[in-house]
């Protein structure tokens, strides 16, 4: 196989995941504003924003450490490769071998570790709050990524996205009640981890009832830009993993003729797009919760994703 | 002594030396005696604060006794001090603290001695004293102090990551669970009662419905009342029906905006979407009945400044069909939503008997079992003539006062399909220029966050010589403290929102 073909792909999913993430962000806040009968700002309102912050100054203050200014490159670059490595339209790319769910896990978990930090860094009562409210989130959303990670290693006997995504288009899969549960896990997980409702809301102004956004109160200009950019990826990430593991048709392999990968790249776009109108009805429809009402949440993902395990411990079928 | 009969309020002022011209309830200057005995019937939960302002050399006290008479005692204080009511009646804490602020009052035993109003920004100190002295030496804030394990501090305000006016917050907690609030405001002091001094009254009148923005058609109607008392003016009956009119629409038009905005502090926007539609209605029928979204200035002493048209009445009328049809789906949905619910009940309980002690008006004391309303009573026009209902609920958390709400929405739609139905017809405005001399007028109407007090004594030339307005807030304001002890950090924008108390009115 030529190596140049296969690096153009590899480049283009790399791109594409960055041009798309913005766009799936201001979908979801458009079909939000639509359901509420308002216009909302327009499709690319995100891209300018980014443009707009790139441009603005960046201030700091005065005992911001070196973390403080490194950890929004950080946390882009992390977030970035995580979201360049899930098979998007196509399997098998040059790099599909380091498409490893745990390395994605840790890749997003070292993001997140980093952005804690920076909330604490500059000493202000909210980058506290904010850091430790996450904390207590992730406390309980890790461990349940990596039991659903389990259950799909234990379902296609590998961690690799390209092979658990060919196993999952194969008639070999059938219906397994522990991949219900993972799904069900992954999606409170997913929600959980990118500050959707009830967890979190990304659109609000009370900085009292904040998580994610608590800790980058204190950003701004190019920094803001590198980690609002890295929470639209980060969502990306999420609508790509669970649209590659749990609806894997439509992904081409890397070597296909240009009208399948194009073929691909449509049906991975209209694949953000069920997902996008999903989550905006389903923010829609529901208030945040107390955050003490989080672990519970969350702890249904755990067990969901735990019993899913387990399941396939008892019957290799089930 | 124990069987002694308790003496009523009316009892009292007639002790005192009554004033010449006191409307429609009756002012004495009293004895430090008899001041000491109304501040007992305070401290006793038997008698509600309804105001404490102060003068260069004089307090005044409004008081509204258990057979709900109101009425004003005065306390001449040499040398500006006076026993403090603070001291035995926390409601009047603050209203003591702003008095010494702007008169150099100086109540005597009050347990705390801190600037309320003045920040030390003023360049003056006492600046409505007879003698403003240079600004005392800036000092910090000290903030009370709770004690105990592993409390840490939060800091919020006065600028806000939202639009909304400035106020310190100033939290202990301990992990997410609140064990203190201490509020700080008065950061939108205006000086409203120091322009008002030696104005004339059209302009004190403008000045009024400026003190508090979303409720100026209340604030207007208070100043006018009272305004109108003092000088003996009889308003035209369609004045009186217009401004009732005015004040629903206003009452209407801020509820339904709450209801929204309380519901988008759980994040559910939907909520806020179609409350703030129905209110954008409501504020464009009110512009195009009365020439101005808010009503502003359009209730004057006197009567009303505007009359209303043909198309006026039509776009009110297609308003309210139109709350009538979409709100009753938007209240089954807030009912309806478990997500929403599990946010508003039993959250930020006020207890009945503290909404009680501080006489809170509105939604906070009805929510909390205090049945009061100051369009029942004391009463005024033309109420007496139009059947309305005033919603009490006792469970106090934010899902009542919502409810408080949501019942008051239904009444005002009703009052003003009554109103628009009766509307008598004949002039709108009579002149006020009344007579000559010291004349005192006092009024409490109901904004739509509580009863107003509006206090006025209209001088030689008919100039305003004093004017007190005050705001539902100052009994409101103390209780949200309170009220969010215990629950958690998250969940005080959303108390906070069903108190949504002012901070425009409060600050003066």
């Amino acid at each position: 196989m030529a190596l140049i073909p296969e690096l153009a792909v590899q480049g283009a999913q790399m791109v594409l995941v960055l041009l798309l993430a913005p766009l799936l962000t201001g979908f979801v806040r458009k079909v939000k504003a639509r359901l509420q009968r308002r216009r909302g700002p327009s499709l690319i309102q995100p891209y300018r924003d980014v443009v707009r912050l790139m441009r603005k100054e960046v201030v700091l203050a005065d005992n911001a450490s070196w973390l403080f200014r490194v950890t929004p490159y950080l946390i882009f670059a992390a977030t970035w490769v995580a979201a360049a490595l899930i098979p998007t339209f196509a399997t098998g790319l040059t790099f599909s071998w380091t498409a490893d769910l745990i390395a994605i896990v840790a890749l997003l978990g070292s993001a997140r570790f980093f952005l804690a930090l920076a909330g604490m860094d500059v000493g202000t009562s909210f980058g506290g709050i904010g850091a430790s409210r996450e904390v207590m989130i992730a406390s309980l959303a890790e461990p349940a990524m990596l039991l659903i990670v389990f259950s799909l290693a234990l379902v296609a006997g590998a961690t690799q996205l390209s092979t658990v995504a060919a196993f999952m288009a194969s008639p070999d899969v059938g219906l397994r009640v522990s991949l219900g549960m993972s799904l069900i896990a992954l999606v409170i997980v997913a929600i959980a981890e990118n500050a959707r409702i009830p967890v979190d809301n990304p659109a609000t102004h009370l900085e009292l009832t904040m998580v994610h956004e608590a800790m980058v109160l204190e950003y701004s200009g190019r920094h803001l830009a590198m980690i609002e950019f890295a929470s639209f990826l980060k969502l990306l990430l999420y609508v790509s993993l669970v649209s590659c593991v749990f609806i894997p048709w439509g992904l081409v392999t890397s070597g296909a003729r240009p009208q399948l990968l194009l073929l691909g790249a449509v049906t991975y776009v209209g694949k953000l797009a069920v997902c996008g109108i999903l989550l905006a009805v389903f923010e829609t429809a529901i208030a945040k919760m107390r955050v003490f009402r989080v672990p519970d949440f969350l702890g249904v993902a755990l067990m969901l994703a735990l019993l899913g395990t387990l399941l396939l411990f008892v019957s290799r079928s089930l | 002594m124990s069987k002694r009969k308790m003496p009523g309020l009316t009892d009292l002022i007639e002790a005192g030396r009554p004033v010449e011209y006191h409307a429609p309830s009756k002012r004495a200057l009293v004895a430090p005696k008899v001041w000491n005995l109304a501040v007992e019937q305070l401290a006793e939960g038997r008698w509600s604060l309804l105001g404490l302002w102060g003068e260069p050399d004089t307090v005044h006290m409004a008081l509204l006794d258990e057979v709900r008479d109101i009425g004003v005692i005065s306390l001449q204080c040499p040398g500006g001090r006076y026993p403090s009511v603070g001291q035995r009646h926390p409601p009047a804490l603050r209203l003591e603290r702003a008095a010494s602020d702007l008169f150099g009052l100086s109540p005597q035993g009050l347990p705390d001695t801190r600037r309320w109003l003045d920040h030390g920004q003023w360049g003056v100190s006492h600046p409505l004293a007879t003698a403003p002295q240079a600004p005392a030496a800036a000092s910090s804030y000290r903030f009370l102090a709770a004690e105990g394990e592993s409390l840490h501090q939060i800091p919020v305000g006065p600028v806000h990551a939202g639009i909304i006016e400035p106020g310190h917050f100033r939290f202990t907690a301990s992990g997410e669970t609140i064990v203190r609030l201490e509020e700080r405001l008065g950061y939108v002091h205006k000086g409203i009662e120091g322009l008002m001094k030696g104005s004339p009254v059209d302009r004190a009148a403008r000045l009024a419905g400026r003190t508090s923005g979303d409720s100026t058609v209340a604030y207007s109607l208070a100043f006018a009342r009272a305004a109108e008392a003092a000088l003996g003016v009889d308003v035209p009956r369609r004045a009186v029906w217009l401004r009732a009119l005015m004040a629903e629409l206003e009452r209407l038009a801020n509820h339904l905006g709450d209801i929204g905005a309380i519901c988008n502090d759980a994040a559910f926007a939907i909520m806020l979407a179609h409350c703030g539609a129905l209110r954008e209605h409501v504020l464009r029928a009110s512009d195009a009945a009365f020439g101005h979204r808010l009503m502003r200035d359009r209730v004057v002493p006197g009567g009303a400044a505007s009359d209303l048209s043909e198309e006026g009445t039509v776009a009110i009328r297609s308003v309210v069909a139109e709350i009538r049809q979409r709100f009753p789906h938007l209240v089954e949905l807030y009912d309806n939503t478990a997500s929403l619910q599990d946010r508003t009940v039993a959250t930020g309980r006020l207890k009945g008997e503290l909404a009680r002690q501080y006489a809170a008006g509105g939604y906070v004391g009805r929510a909390s079992g205090r049945d009061f309303d100051a369009r029942r009573s004391p009463g005024y026009p033309p109420y007496d003539e139009l059947a309305f209902d005033v919603p009490v609920l006792q469970e106090g958390d934010v899902n009542a006062r919502v409810w408080i709400r949501i019942r008051e929405v239904e009444q005002s739609l009703s009052l003003v399909e009554q109103i628009l139905e009766r509307l008598p017809a004949g002039p709108i405005h009579v002149d006020i220029a009344g007579p000559n001399g010291p004349r005192e007028g006092m009024a409490v109407v109901e904004g739509f966050r509580g009863d107003i007090l509006a206090w006025l004594r209209i001088g030689e030339a008919g100039m305003v010589e004093r004017c007190h307005l005050r705001d539902p807030s100052w009994f409101q304001w103390p209780l949200l403290e309170t009220a969010i002890e215990g629950n958690i950090v998250a969940d005080f924008p959303l108390c906070n929102k069903s108190f949504n108390c002012s901070y425009s009115g409060h600050d003066l």
